[in-house]
């Protein structure tokens, strides 16, 4: 009788003397074995930038899916990068956990919505959150900015919102950010360099 | 950092002080190890705790958090009183034989100008003798007792190594065995580098601290030299990029400044920042100001800034007084502040006084919080039991979340510490609705101006003229914003010596700073990055890692500002000949043959300039050379002066006893209601200082669930000898109290943690890691920033974390 190696487990899981069935000669046939494929080896790997400190260690990004448009990637392993001149692939107990940052039950998802005295997030459009912003921004920038100071000085400043801006966002969004902040008048403006 | 990261590996000599890289920067710390492994390097670690940076080191030394100018002045003493100096490096590179002028005077703690009502200086007297050739009056024999040299010496004699180790708590022999070790490198051949971070900073006289560490440095001869340096080892992935960039309430890209109120005339607001040279054959580079600010404003406003409107000066806006955090924080608690929008900033869990941030921001009418996270302030309406226990009803801000990508699902570029502008790529899509900050912040903006074009409105002629020439108009593209901030050519850039000869056409990406024009045919969004996106392409995108000189500079990897220069004021790594004072660690050379400066690095220097026509190699100073003496640049005085915290365990500053406007820094603002904030030793004995782990990343890590696993739970560190005193075990729960607050977490009692011995008695430090908040996989826990000060650093506002008044008791 030729079974599986597969049928044999099942055979002995079975039940009542299976363990004694070895000991009678019924043997499966030879086992096929199969390494397990390297689970990188199909992912997409992305080169970044450590988010946290300032080492800026880099890290390879390996994700399911090859940015076909109809296979959205997730991100399934984090490591460092080899090529990196300064971290030559290694990362600190920090950056060794980044894939749980990135996959994290506390990210955002939506935009929200407080009502002033709500004990609650109610969700909002992003088309409704930037209006209302807007029209919040506009209305304290046109009662408030200040044109000329009492000795008649122009000085064209709005001091009444401000704005602490990201210092793990990139230079781009940094960039954008100051520029649209200078043109409003904004002068409340930091970011965690003053902390 | 002056250097970089790898370039650790060429130093002799660490000293890591106001840092803990090895827990803080470990990746980085790497280069440490490779020093002392390569080149038989020392490690010297000074830090109120035994970290695992001093467990690696070769010798540790204590200190009393807030003491580091006392045992920084005290080296400075040594090294001059037991003449361990660079001596050709400080007579030709520094300021050693410039003459101060005779009204500038010090008296028991206090420079002259003090306005105590003020609390702030009249600076007019901290100048220079000037001749009648316009340039500052030296004495090269360094006789004169007015010259820098003689007055350092004086101011410093003070600081003996018996007043060291009374203030510091340093035990004398250890704080002898530091000056000693760091004296081997004066020789021209031996080098140290300096690592600092937030322990140096986060404190009433950060900035003081950080130029005594410079001082040292400059006396040794350790400045732009391979393996040297001072090196700020910054605390987030882009804090750099956005200084650079000038996300600062006084600042605009490229550390350009805003004007104040009385600078109505441009030109005379040009002029001020133009220096002029203060010595025959200096460079001062910033004499290209306007180039960089024409630019500047052509990047913001395009068409509509022109010569006949001074290139729109008058839209930006004008400095009445400084706008740092805890000056808006203050103006919101006052009511004055309506909106505020905390993009990727937590600062309920990141700003001193966790009481008076809570109360500010519930007087605001609206916030807008942009974050990948659910962070704590956009939830601070929301009563989270004893860990934020407010009322929600009372609560009348309205608040708006909004979710955006993290560092994985976006293109772009961050700034290391070494200066280097790194481009990474999207591995895949955000969660859910989440949004890149780029369209975020262009979704805000459109709207605003589809406001102000609609229905008019307060000066809307910068909101309606401002640059946006994107293909998608709501999702500026990351390409497009770096093409715009390193800058192209308007119209064809020509040579300044062969008008022929056009440099870079119209509509092409510039090389780099040197390309910039004041007549409005440039356009650059931050001319210390001018180059980064050239017509070669995108140059943080480089990917090269070869070395060819050895030393570690790889050229070719991504883009160093400014002008892909790895090693800042690397002139000075050669002698006035211009030969390496090292040979074996040459950055650059002057090679007469071709008349050039060239070698390892890019020169920060004119690369043409010959050694004999003595052009110094401080190139953005107009004294050409680097300062011992301050003159006006800081807030407190030229030269550093020990002052307590303003919350300090002593009831007076032993360097002036009897003068209790010199007890803390007589310049640090405080705000008038404050004063009743800060507590006395007698309710609050011990010393509280705040530090991060190496498994966590500020308040992001607890928010993942690798990091909350090895670190879950908030707890604080005491020495053996303040537990024995107060009963409490390893493992107690203990309240941890400050005037402003308490919190609740888990005591660990440590040997990590020394009784120092000051001013004849003991002092305990009670040391407090930060991470915890009420959001998170953590356990939840007191924000540890209800106990810290609201007072921050003269001269930036860096809030007072790191010396402050606790008490501790077992629960």
């Amino acid at each position: 009788m030729q079974v599986t190696r597969r049928q044999f487990f099942k055979i002995c899981a079975a039940g009542v003397g299976s363990s004694s069935l070895v000991a009678l000669g019924f043997a499966p046939g030879e086992a096929l074995a199969e390494v397990r494929a390297f689970k990188l080896a199909r992912t997409t790997e992305t080169r970044n930038t450590c988010p946290y400190c300032s080492v800026g260690c880099g890290v390879l990004i390996y994700s399911l899916g090859d940015k076909a448009k109809n296979a959205p990637g997730e991100i399934m392993h984090i490591e460092g990068d080899p090529d990196h001149p300064v971290n030559r692939g290694t990362l600190c107990p920090k950056g060794a956990g980044l894939l749980d940052f990135v996959h994290s039950p506390g990210r955002l998802t939506q935009p929200e919505y407080r009502a002033p005295g709500s004990k609650e997030w109610t969700p909002i459009s992003w088309d409704d959150a930037f209006t209302r912003i807007a029209k919040l921004m506009k209305d304290d920038r046109d009662k408030n900015f200040i044109a000329k100071n009492d000795k008649g000085e122009t000085v064209n400043r709005w001091v009444s919102t401000g704005m602490l801006a990201a210092s793990a966002s990139s230079n781009e969004t940094g960039y954008l950010t100051q520029k649209i902040a200078r043109s409003l008048g904004m002068l409340a403006f930091d970011n965690q360099a003053r902390v | 950092m002056t250097n970089h990261w790898v370039d650790i590996k060429n130093t002799d000599l660490v000293l890591i002080m106001g840092g803990n890289a090895a827990e803080a920067h470990p990746c980085g710390f790497k280069w440490v190890t490779e020093a002392k492994a390569h080149r038989k390097a020392r490690l010297i670690v000074v830090d109120p705790r035994f970290t695992r940076s001093a467990a690696v080191s070769d010798y540790y030394a204590p200190i009393r958090a807030g003491t580091d100018i006392a045992f920084l002045g005290g080296v400075i003493n040594y090294l001059l009183s037991n003449d361990k100096i660079h001596h050709e490096y400080v007579k030709t590179y520094t300021d050693f034989s410039f003459l101060v002028k005779d009204e500038f005077a010090f008296n028991d703690g206090i420079f002259s100008g003090y306005n105590p009502e003020k609390r702030s200086y009249d600076k007019s007297t901290w100048g220079y003798q000037m001749g009648a050739d316009g340039y500052v009056v030296t004495d090269p024999t360094l006789q004169n007792p007015r010259c820098v040299y003689q007055m350092m010496k004086a101011h410093y004699a003070r600081y003996t190594p018996d007043v060291v180790s009374s203030i510091c708590g340093t035990p004398k022999e250890a704080f002898l065995k530091v000056c000693e070790m760091i004296a081997g490198t004066a020789a021209p051949n031996k080098t140290m580098t300096i690592m600092y971070a937030l322990g140096w900073t986060q404190h009433s006289q950060g900035s003081q601290n950080i130029r005594t560490g410079a001082m040292v440095q400059l006396l040794l001869g350790n400045i732009g030299v391979a393996g040297g340096g001072m090196n700020a080892l910054r605390g987030h992935s882009n804090i750099q990029g956005l200084t650079d960039l000038g996300l600062l309430s006084n600042l605009l890209p490229g550390y350009m400044s805003l004007p104040n109120d009385a600078e109505q005339d441009y030109t005379a607001y040009v002029e001020k920042r133009a220096s002029k040279p203060l010595r025959p054959g200096q460079l001062s580079y910033w004499q290209n100001y306007n180039k960089f600010f024409v630019s500047n404003m052509k990047a913001w406003w395009g068409d509509a800034a022109t010569a006949e409107n001074n290139w729109c000066y008058d839209w930006l806006p004008k400095l009445d007084k400084g706008y740092d955090l805890l000056q808006v924080f203050e103006n919101m608690n006052q009511g004055k502040v309506n909106g505020y929008i905390c993009q990727g900033f937590n600062p309920l869990a990141s700003a001193p006084c966790k009481v008076k941030v809570s109360g500010s921001l519930a007087k605001l009418k609206y916030l807008v919080i942009i974050d990948p996270l659910a962070t704590e302030t956009s939830e601070f309406w929301q009563n989270h039991g004893e860990y934020n226990d407010v009322d929600p009803a009372k609560i009348q801000t309205e608040v708006f979340r909004l979710p955006s990508t993290c560092f994985a699902e976006e293109d772009g570029s961050l700034v290391s510490s070494s200066r280097v502008l790194q481009w990474h790529w999207k591995a895949a899509e955000p969660p859910g609705d989440a949004k890149g900050d780029q369209e975020i912040m262009a979704g805000i903006f459109l709207r605003v101006r589809d406001l102000y074009k609609k229905g008019g409105g307060a000066f809307p002629d910068p909101i309606l003229n401002l640059t946006w020439k994107h293909r998608q108009p709501e999702a500026p593209s990351p390409e497009e914003l770096a093409k715009e901030f390193s800058g192209k050519a308007l119209k064809d850039v020509t040579d300044p010596k062969d008008t022929a000869k056009v440099l870079v056409k119209a509509g092409e990406q510039l090389n780099g700073f040197a390309e910039l024009r004041d007549d409005g045919s440039t356009s650059c969004g931050c001319w210390i990055f001018s180059g980064a996106w050239s017509e070669k392409g995108n140059l943080m995108a480089r990917r090269d890692n070869s070395d060819p000189y050895g030393i570690g500079q790889t050229l070719n990897w991504a883009f160093a500002w400014p002008a892909n220069r790895r090693v800042l004021y690397n002139r000075a790594s050669c002698d006035p000949s211009g030969k390496p004072y090292d040979p074996t660690r040459k950055l650059i050379a002057w090679d007469a043959a071709s008349g050039k400066w060239g070698g390892a690095d890019i020169p920060d220097f004119k690369p043409d300039s010959p050694p004999e026509d003595g052009m110094n190699p401080f190139i953005m100073n107009p004294e050409g050379v680097a300062r011992f003496f301050a003159v006006d640049k800081m807030a407190e005085g030229p030269f550093p002066e020990h002052y307590e915290p303003m919350e300090s365990p002593l009831a007076n500053n032993p360097m002036h006893p009897k003068n209790e406007m010199a007890r803390a820094n007589p310049a640090a603002r405080v705000f008038k209601e404050d004063w009743a904030s800060f507590g006395k030793p007698d309710q609050f004995p011990y010393v509280g200082t705040t530090y991060r782990l190496t498994e966590h990343f500020h308040f992001w890590t607890k928010h993942a669930r690798l990091n909350a696993i090895i670190q879950p739970e908030q707890f604080v560190e005491i020495g053996e000898d303040l537990a024995k005193e107060k009963g409490i075990k390893d493992g107690d729960h203990v309240r941890v109290r400050s005037k402003r607050g308490f919190i609740v977490a888990v005591a660990v009692v440590t040997k990590r943690v020394r009784t120092l011995d000051v001013e004849g008695r003991k002092v305990h430090t009670v040391g407090m890691p930060i991470h915890w908040g009420f959001m998170g996989l953590t356990k939840n826990g007191y924000i540890t920033n209800t106990l810290t000060p609201f007072v921050g650093d003269a001269n930036t506002q860096t809030p007072e974390f790191k010396a402050f008044l606790v008490n501790i008791e077992k629960v």
